[in-house]
């Protein structure tokens, strides 16, 4: 056994290092987001957002960009938002402790954590090559695939916390199962299922490999859904590699408003999360 | 207390009441079963997709396909060796740098900091799994790719160069975009979920266990090191595996910063490829029906199958830990 | 038989009740075993539930008291694994039957809970919830149906004033009473009880004893209670649990007073339980 000042020393050693690596990855994050105010706010202008993506020395913006993001986001969200409530509520209600919803949860982890650019890949077989062509609706899809498993998984884990007596009391009165789980569990469990919807409008709206073979990226102005859309992280992704200076400038404004929209959605869901618990 | 009940019909017999949702409940727990079932057939073809369309690939490359180091779009020879042993490679670097971080930190948020801090640096670290892919790609290309090319290549270069065997790791221009700077950016983006599945873990930790190693005298971390870590170790490895499962997938901020060059090589600076930063690469030159498209959808389903198992795995050993 | 003074259980009270004949069966339980998957939890209980009178069970814990409350009103079939046999006469109808809809038991057999379980809404539609499952009424006449079983339940006075606030900032013994209102308000013919003031403070429990005793005018009532003291204040009819097996029955002056079975006398002096 090693003396009791080794033991001591170690102890000390181990908790600077500990609060040295925590330190570190605050200021990792600090960096990141330095680098994106400092260098997204001197290119933010009113020119962002009323013009569209421009060729290089034009003046464009990312009024495209942004509104074929919102659009496609939305939809998304209105397309996997309520399968995803229903999965969730399976889980919850028909398959505890089920084979049935043991498989569906594991699967539902699959999907949460596949890599999104194969939902990309297979969207691409499902909708682009059918239909002969890249377009908005192809990246509503993939961005609603991405969205499902998010909203199964807090919408059981939120369902998981709603007491049963409050079930029961409701069975007890002689409602049938559809109006104990609309008017009652998921009334008492609105604020954590919403949460899981903000998680993933997060989590759609930062996606980009999804989009590179679906929607693909529009530099005009469209709103047709049928045809090849533009997306914020699209625009970025070409903007930031080309070797313009203007157009790496709208790629940083680009990219430091989609963090700001996602680290917001994230703070405020955190802040409700803990309120309920 | 003597209201009257106006309005009241007389009580009807039991046999002739009518039922409340003798038809909507049967609708509505159809619904509820049909999406359960719908993210069942989900997972079943995006599977049956991405091998379908790869198969091609296989037909024309036969099974060396997966670790032939051809990758020649003008010959149309390829082969996966490339990508799976970058792919590999990069998540196996974020892992290493990644572990000791998640460590250090879980053990600064469950036993150092004071109580008002920790959920406040928790969420902190939480965000840095929020901040999107494609803004670690554009940092770390702009920011960390020129650092280390100038700051940490050319040192490492000349001092652990010449070493046999591990100057291997080390031999190469100093080009800042490759396998060691992609393995940091990835180390970063999975760092909150490894320490985030520690803290869990850890906290759950009966602290009975915590005060009796404490009662005979140890130190914060000799309990932690010979009490608390081994009591949740598989759910730990589960939680690195699921980084690691993480790190395979990621795609735009390794595009940004690996130097995309389809060639192996053993150096930690030399640019690679991954599979995901391959098919994002190169898929704007594929066009429909080509062997290049084909060879990039069996990549897609190879990517497909290595996230699969490590997911399975990791899945298997949290769920062990924290059911029992 | 005697019983020694510090058993103080309220005697006098439970013989004032002894003197109603027993009424019409307003339950019938014939030949009722009940499964947990393999775990035999009742064991051909066979006893009648007599109308507009209290009617306890009481037993130590897991002696199925609880479990065959769960079955008057099919509770138990939200579960699967669980099965009963046997049957249940309501008014000459077999409560099991397969083809009888549990929402119509339920209508005519509501259920007050051991701990208070008001929903995430105002107290209005606390009440309203349940009674338009089963009928349509106007604005008035639901207005008229939330005044008047808030009046039986005796939280009218407290409630008027705040009934479109949520139901959830009442006091516990509060949420007890409009719980026990709610199922009022759907006009049930037998109101179950599952242990329902234990976790409720002494007044409130009194108040809740004091609402048994005016509901029983016109509701059939089932309690299940741990609390031996409260069985006999409250009920006309006391039942005994021990082990899935209906021990005893019989007027609750003579369950406490005189009981027949030697492990009734052990339970309700204290000797286990």
């Amino acid at each position: 056994m090693a003396s009791l000042a080794r033991r001591r020393a170690t102890d000390y050693t181990v908790k600077a290092i500990s609060i040295g690596f925590a330190g570190l990855s605050l200021v990792l994050l600090a960096w990141i987001i330095w680098t994106l105010l400092s260098r997204g706010l001197p290119a933010l202008g009113p020119h962002v957002f009323t013009r569209i993506t421009l060729p290089p020395g034009a003046g464009g913006g990312l009024l495209n960009a942004i509104v074929g993001s919102l659009i496609q986001i939305g939809m998304a969200l209105v397309i996997g938002t309520p399968i995803g409530l229903m999965c969730g509520t399976f889980l919850a209600e028909n398959g505890r402790g089920t084979h049935i919803g043991n498989v569906v949860r594991f699967v539902n982890d699959v999907l949460l954590s596949a890599p999104s650019i194969l939902i990309g890949l297979f969207v691409y077989q499902l909708l682009v090559v059918p239909f002969g062509g890249f377009s908005g609706w192809a990246g509503v899809v993939a961005l609603a695939i991405l969205v499902i498993p998010v909203v199964v998984r807090t919408t059981e884990d939120m369902l998981a916390l709603v007491p049963i007596g409050l079930r029961e009391a409701a069975f007890a009165l002689g409602a049938p199962q559809w109006k104990v789980v609309t008017m009652i569990t998921w009334r008492a469990a609105r604020a954590g299922i919403t949460t899981g919807i903000l998680l993933a409008l997060a989590r759609a709206a930062g996606e980009t490999a999804p989009l590179l073979f679906t929607s693909l990226g529009n530099n005009g102005w469209s709103l047709n859904l049928n045809a090849p859309m533009a997306s914020l992280p699209i625009a970025i992704y070409q903007y930031a590699a080309s070797p313009f200076e203007d157009w790496v400038a709208l790629a940083w404004a680009g990219a430091l408003l989609i963090t700001a929209g996602v680290l917001a959605l994230n703070i405020v869901s955190r802040l409700v999360l803990a309120k309920m618990k | 207390m003597d209201a009257t009940l106006s309005g009241a019909q007389t009580v009807k017999g039991l046999a002739a009441a009518k039922p409340t949702g003798r038809i909507s409940d049967p609708l509505f727990v159809g619904l509820l079963w049909a999406s359960g079932i719908f993210v069942l057939l989900l997972l079943g073809l995006i599977i049956a997709m991405l091998f379908e369309g790869g198969l091609p690939a296989l037909r024309e490359f036969g099974i060396s396909f997966l670790w032939s180091t051809t990758w020649n779009p003008v010959t149309e020879r390829f082969g996966a060796g490339v990508m799976v042993f970058g792919t590999l490679f990069s998540a196996v670097i974020a892992v290493i740098v990644a572990l000791p971080l998640s460590f250090g930190i879980a053990f600064f948020l469950t036993e150092i900091a004071p109580g008002p801090l920790r959920r406040p640096i928790g969420v902190a670290i939480q965000l840095l799994a929020a901040i999107p892919s494609i803004i670690y790609g554009m940092w770390g290309f702009f920011i960390v790719v020129p650092l280390i090319a100038a700051y940490v290549q050319p040192p490492l270069i000349e001092w652990l160069g010449p070493i046999p065997l591990i100057g291997a790791l080390f031999q190469g221009p100093p080009l800042g975009a490759g396998m060691l700077t992609a393995g940091l950016i990835l180390a970063l983006m999975i760092l909150p979920f490894i320490t985030a599945m520690f803290v869990e873990v850890l906290e759950s930790v009966p602290p009975m266990i915590k005060e009796s190693a404490y009662g005979v005298g140890a130190t914060t971390y000799e309990v932690y090191r010979n009490v608390s870590v081994p009591y949740g170790r598989s759910a730990m490895v589960g939680a690195v595996m699921l980084g690691l499962g993480r790190a395979l997938g990621e795609t735009m901020a390794v595009t940004f910063v690996i130097g995309n060059a389809t060639r192996m090589s053993a150096s930690l600076f030399a640019p690679g490829a991954t599979i995901a930063s391959t098919i994002a690469n190169e898929f704007p030159e594929a066009s429909i029906g080509s062997l290049k498209l084909q060879a990039l959808l069996q990549l897609g389903f190879i990517l497909f199958v290595i996230s699969f198992i490590v997911l399975a795995l990791s899945r298997m050993l949290v769920r062990s830990k924290l059911k029992g | 038989m005697n019983f020694a003074p510090e058993t103080s259980i309220d005697i006098a009270s439970a013989v004032n009740r002894a003197t109603a004949p027993s009424t019409e069966a307003k339950l019938k339980v014939e030949k009722l075993n009940f499964y947990y998957g393999d775990n035999h939890a009742l064991k051909n209980i066979n006893f009648d539930i007599p109308e507009k009178r209290v009617t306890a069970m009481i037993g130590p814990s897991g002696c199925g008291k609880s479990t065959l409350l769960r079955i008057f009103n099919r509770m138990y079939q939200l579960y699967p694994g669980q099965r009963a046999e046997g049957s249940i006469l309501f008014d000459g109808i077999n409560l099991l039957g397969k083809e009888l809809d549990s929402t119509i038991v339920r209508s005519r057999i509501g259920m007050v809970f051991q701990k208070p379980t008001p929903f995430p809404m105002s107290i209005y539609d606390n009440i309203a919830f349940g009674v338009r499952l089963h009928e349509s009424l106007s604005k008035a006449q639901m207005d008229e149906r939330v005044e008047w079983c808030l009046r039986k339940a005796a939280i009218w006075e407290e409630t008027k004033d705040r009934l479109h606030t949520s139901a959830l900032g009442m006091s516990g013994g509060q949420q007890q009473r409009l719980c026990i209102a709610r199922t009022i308000a759907v006009r049930p013919e037998v109101i179950l009880l599952d242990e329902p003031t234990s976790a409720l403070d002494p007044i409130s429990t009194s108040k809740i004893e004091d609402l048994i005793d005016e509901l029983k005018q016109e509701f059939t009532i089932v309690i299940v209670t741990h609390n031996m003291q409260q069985a006999a204040r409250c009920a006309d009819i006391t039942s005994f649990f021990y082990l899935g097996e209906l021990i005893e029955v019989g007027p609750s002056a003579e369950i406490f007073t005189n009981p027949r079975e030697a492990r009734t006398r052990d339970y309700i002096t204290g000797r286990f339980g």
